[in-house]
């Protein structure tokens, strides 16, 4: 356990380091954040009760998921593991007494909490001080704050286990660049990052709701504003153990056979 | 001691003819080649040797120490680490070896250190010393140990000066330095070196020479170097085997296949035209 916990350490201080990146991404946040934002709020202005979500919670969930964009997305890849694929240097990482499936797991969450630590405090910061209902309110409760935290990590944790499918794959397919577009384009429209999946037609949103994708930032962007609450929100956190459990268990197997089958070209 | 018995291994190679249509009607049709890159490999290493292994690119020198380090699996044959099984894919020759003990990937490359000369291990933007402490957790390399190791290592290798600095600003001979240090933090009992001395100078050369020596001497380490620096096999083996086309031609003493006052390179040229490889 020692090992992958390293791997987490040095990954989480090497990311901290870039600092432009971050910088860029928290100005590129906020003009996002503002453009959706204020589109919303057009269309909340002819008939605020013809939507699920009220302006506050929709403005909470915009800007939280802007913060946590880095630790949430499930269309940013770490793109030194699949570097590593790419060009051979996959090599090294064989010849160690370590498990390919659980120190990638480890790189690639730190990868995240690193670059999302730097981008949130600012993101954070101003949005709480703009006002109503442009800004970010506060949580609805402690208990939904707790919740907030709890089922933000286990989002984290279905969005890396997902990401790892991509990653394995990259063992067969050798470029990973086909399977980045197909599920962008998938992730951005079920994942609730383009539009909360509330939003979504009946019949079409019970649907999606049970799929892994509402298992990651569906869940605690909602949680957080009190949306998500009751035996709603219970079930929402049982399907994102289970998806975790799943997609963890299918990577690990997918791995498995990859490693027995992998060559290494060149010298 | 490592005994290579019977090691068969080929590549598929998708192969077709330049141009437009020819593009067209692979998208349905693939021409698929057998090559194949190693052909009844089979030789035995002993502890504390030095083992010179050579051939010109393409003879399958890579593809051995792959095999060797447990990252590739060949098509047939077996090979034994200190008599135990690291492959075993069985063949019409050698009858597959009953209830003997396993040594799985994690086992085996524990004891095993590798450099390849082409490649990096070192993380690119942090100070040398940060995949160093890392490596120490991966190995489980305990504290004193990794300490006495970092010293012995540091002195040999002078990486005094360097261990501080971001692997992407040092030059080409430093880095080797570090990767070789890298590669034996854990006081492997084999060592692999995969072109070593690739692309360096020729006072970091000598270095690297020197220094995989005196680690022989002192610590009895198995090394085995593949090169196409022949002076490299003049500093530190005796025993070369030539691989050509998959084939082992030649195991044995380059010395007395010298001729005369012929250099090592004459005498290397020389062998490869004997072989027409």
């Amino acid at each position: 356990m020692k090992k992958y916990i390293s791997f987490f350490r040095l990954r989480l201080v090497m990311g901290l380091q870039y600092r432009a990146a971050a910088l860029g991404g928290v100005v590129t946040q906020f003009f996002w954040g503002f453009m959706e934002i204020i589109a919303l709020r057009a269309f909340y202005e002819s008939d605020p009760a013809a939507y699920p979500m009220t302006l506050d919670e929709t403005s909470s969930y915009i800007w939280l998921q802007q913060a946590f964009l880095v630790l949430l997305s499930a269309r940013t890849f770490d793109g030194e593991i699949l570097n590593a694929i790419q060009s051979g240097n996959i090599a090294y990482e064989f010849c160690r007494p370590i498990h390919i499936y659980d120190m990638w797991f480890a790189k690639s969450t730190a990868t995240r909490l690193s670059g999302a630590w730097l981008r949130c405090i600012p993101v954070l910061m101003v949005v709480f001080l703009l006002p109503k209902p442009y800004g970010m309110s506060a949580p609805a409760d402690l208990l939904h704050f707790v919740l907030f935290v709890v089922t933000l990590i286990l989002g984290l944790l279905v969005v890396v286990a997902f990401s790892m499918l991509v990653y394995v794959s990259g063992f067969y397919t050798l470029s990973t660049d086909g399977a980045k577009i197909l599920t962008g384009a998938v992730v951005d429209l079920f994942t609730g990052h383009l539009i909360p999946l509330p939003f979504f037609p009946e019949g079409v949103r019970q649907v999606l709701e049970v799929l892994p994708f509402a298992a990651m930032q569906n869940v605690p962007l909602r949680v957080y504003s009190g949306n998500l609450a009751g035996a709603e929100l219970y079930r929402a956190i049982i399907l994102q153990i289970f998806w975790l459990a799943v997609l963890t268990a299918g990577g690990k197997m997918l791995c498995r056979h990859a490693e027995k089958k992998v060559i290494v070209h060149g010298g | 001691m490592i005994t290579m018995d019977n090691i068969c291994k080929s590549y598929r190679i998708a192969k077709r003819n330049a141009g437009f249509a020819e593009a067209c009607k692979s998208l349905f049709h693939r021409e698929y080649e057998d090559i194949s890159a190693l052909k009844n490999i089979s030789f035995t290493i002993h502890d504390g040797e030095m083992v010179g292994y050579i051939g010109p690119n393409g003879a399958g020198k890579s593809s051995t120490i792959k095999i060797l380090s447990g990252i590739l699996a060949p098509d047939s044959g077996r090979v034994l680490v200190d008599g135990r099984v690291l492959w075993d894919m069985g063949d019409v020759k050698c009858k597959p070896l009953i209830k003997q003990e396993k040594c799985s990937r994690i086992e085996h490359v524990r004891q095993i250190g590798v450099v390849f000369g082409q490649r990096s291990q070192l993380w690119w933007d942090v100070p040398v010393i940060d995949s160093f402490e890392l490596l120490k957790d991966i190995y489980s390399i305990s504290i004193p140990v990794y300490r006495e190791n970092l010293e012995e290592l540091t002195e040999l290798l002078n990486l005094k000066e360097l261990l501080r600095t971001p692997v992407r600003q040092l030059s080409l001979g430093q880095r080797m330095r570090c990767e070789i240090a890298a590669s034996l933090l854990h006081s492997p009992r084999i060592l692999f070196l995969d072109e070593p001395t690739i692309g360096l100078d020729a006072v970091s050369k000598i270095a690297v020479r020197e220094f995989v020596n005196k680690l022989n001497m002192a610590h009895g380490t198995t090394v085995i170097l593949t090169t196409h620096d022949m002076q490299d096999i003049e500093a530190l083996t005796h025993r070369i085997i030539l691989i050509g086309k998959g084939r082992i031609l030649m195991d044995g003493d380059l010395e007395t296949l010298k001729k005369g006052d012929a250099s090592m390179d004459e005498t290397l040229a020389e062998l490869y035209k004997t072989y027409e490889i």
